[in-house]
């Protein structure tokens, strides 16, 4: 046997620790960029001294007294703001008085809350979402500024500049570190939710170039996503984002053929689809069910629409008319027209194209989608199906002068080629 | 990735005896950490091999045995599927874990295999998802 690497052992210690230590320092300090400071000051000590002494018996523990014991050091070295300071420091002591048994109940009494005060906070909306998806990576994710930058794209000084303007930003615009009241709840918690999906969607799918993925991110998201979903089990939305993120998850496996070309959704093999994550999605769907008592929000929709093809056990068997349903009321809720193209396609799948291409042709009239090259691209394949191939072409061709990925605008191209035959084929698939 | 802890069987376990609610407790607690923190995917207690049967396989033979087995730390008593970041930080995990028998016990920590998870390219689905959620949170916060 080979003895294990001490260090590894502390990051992993520290990737499990840190969110509820920055969150427990964030309630103590009062500013989220000098808790991560703190925070780190802690693994420095630990990665110098668990070497030799061994990790502790309890590491959080360790971790957050000695990160107590730098914030009283460092206010006390900052004479100039004295009072504040004092106070401050006679919180912190306070906390320090008891044994460790004591910090430590103390800090799990408090680490959910903290927790979760802390995923409101860096889901603020004061920041831009783009703010708030990197610092909440940085802060409950425990992603480092450079693999955050190489899950977005960017530059790793640009994420750094990020992070650090959005911590100033929170400090300056005074944002409380506590729960939302209740009139504000909603919005806060929809900001939340809003920055986690966009995490995974960064995991899934890259917007420009090619061959792009970071699936680490989609596991990431799906972790904040159960976190979440543990620290507030009775609000519904968080159930349906979670649902949502499972289902999606569980196809991960069929998506790519065997030369890693795209699968469409009807086209998957489902015996590659994750059972386990398709069982924990369903349960999560019923759970957000239950507590919207009938309700349904954005992502619980989203999430029941994923459903009906997560219990299809072939594409034939999907219950399109269930997902018109579920479009109907998603379209109701959202206004938006990109629901609306969707909820065209499962028309057109539940009732004929004829009945899909009418919406089409409203939202080609609304002018809403005139850049987006799904709205061509659905379009040309209704029309396809209905055999007026000569249409359908340029349809297919007008959408890939829209797409920004190289493959999704060969595909566009051979399909503009293949439709001058006009032969009946499977289409563009919704959900 | 995901990573199977196998709780090893022992004496007590084959046997039968159902663990103390001191035990109990301090499982339920530490059950309770992993879901909050996003760890636990699945997990159950099996049964001892009493009630177990194996189907055993020689070329296109087919017999099956009975239990109890023998070779009693060769078997197991329960599992964990757990997702986490790495190795490092499953084994961070289970050093938490209370252990799980009076006395000597064993958890096995496996890798499930998924590297055909994560592929290059991403089906149009996919990226419609992605745009259309886009679309949405312009929408809301226009």
């Amino acid at each position: 046997m080979t003895p294990r690497d001490p260090k590894r052992a502390i990051e992993a210690v520290w990737r499990i620790e840190s969110p509820k230590l920055i969150a427990a320092l964030t309630r103590i300090v009062r500013d989220v960029g000098l808790a991560e400071e703190l925070a780190q000051d802690a693994l420095v000590a630990a990665l110098e001294q668990w070497p030799e002494s061994g990790v502790p018996g309890n590491p959080g523990a360790w971790l957050i007294a000695t990160s107590k014991h730098r914030a009283i050091d460092l206010l006390r070295r900052r004479t100039t703001l004295e009072r504040k300071q004092e106070e401050l420091a006679r919180e912190i002591e306070l906390g320090l008085g008891r044994e460790e048994e004591d910090v430590d109940a103390a800090i799990d009494d408090y680490v959910g809350d903290d927790l979760l005060r802390l995923m409101f906070l860096t889901c603020h909306p004061v920041l831009s979402k783009e703010a708030r998806a990197a610092l909440t990576l940085r802060l409950l994710g425990g992603l480092t500024t450079d693999e955050i930058a190489r899950a977005f794209l960017a530059a790793e000084p640009t994420i750094a500049q990020r992070i650090t303007r959005a911590k100033k930003t929170l400090v300056a615009a005074r944002v409380p570190f506590e729960l939302p009241p209740r009139e504000e709840l909603g919005p806060r918690l929809s900001s939340v939710l809003e920055v986690i999906y966009l995490v995974f969607n960064e995991g899934y799918s890259a917007t420009a170039g090619q061959d792009l993925i970071r699936p680490s991110l989609q596991a990431e998201a799906l972790r904040l996503g159960r976190v979440l979903a543990g620290l507030s089990p009775d609000e519904p939305e968080v159930h349906g984002l979670v649902a949502l993120m499972e289902i999606q998850a569980s196809r991960s496996r069929a998506r790519l053929g065997p030369g890693g070309e795209p699968v469409l959704l009807m086209d998957q093999d489902r015996t590659r689809w994750d059972r386990l994550l398709i069982g924990r999605g369903l349960a999560a769907l019923e759970r957000a069910e239950e507590l919207g008592r009938g309700g349904l929000g954005p992502y619980a929709l989203q999430a029941a629409i994923a459903a009906c093809h997560a219990r299809a056990r072939t594409g034939d068997e999907t219950d399109w008319e269930r997902i018109v349903a579920l479009y109907d009321a998603l379209a109701e809720l959202t206004r938006s027209p990109v629901v609306e193209l969707n909820r065209a396609v499962a028309i057109a799948m539940a009732f004929g194209p004829e009945a899909g291409l009418k919406i089409v042709d409203d939202l080609v009239t609304e002018g809403a989608l005139d850049s987006y090259h799904l709205l061509p691209s659905v379009r040309g394949d209704l029309l396809e199906k209905l055999g007026r191939g000569d249409e359908a072409r340029g349809e297919f061709e007008l959408a890939a002068s829209l797409t920004r990925n190289e493959r999704e605008r060969r595909i566009l191209l051979e399909r503009a080629v293949a439709s001058s035959v006009t032969s009946p084929r499977r289409g563009v698939s919704t959900e | 990735m995901r990573v199977m802890v196998l709780v090893k069987a022992n004496e007590q376990s084959e046997a039968g005896e159902m663990p103390g609610t001191e035990l109990l407790d301090a499982m339920g607690a530490y059950n309770e950490e992993l879901v909050k923190a996003g760890v636990m995917v699945a997990g159950e207690g099996l049964h001892p091999s009493s009630k177990g049967v194996r189907v055993r396989f020689s070329g296109e033979e087919r017999s099956v045995v009975d239990g109890p087995f023998a070779e009693t730390k060769e078997l197991l008593a329960g599992f964990w599927l757990w997702e986490v970041r790495d190795m490092d930080e499953a084994i961070e995990w289970a050093k938490r874990c209370p252990n799980p028998m009076e006395g000597e016990s064993v958890l096995e920590l496996r890798p499930v295999f998924e590297a055909e998870d994560f592929g290059d390219e991403l089906t149009p689905e996919l990226r419609e998802r992605d745009d259309r959620l886009r679309r949405q949170i312009e929408e809301q916060q226009s």
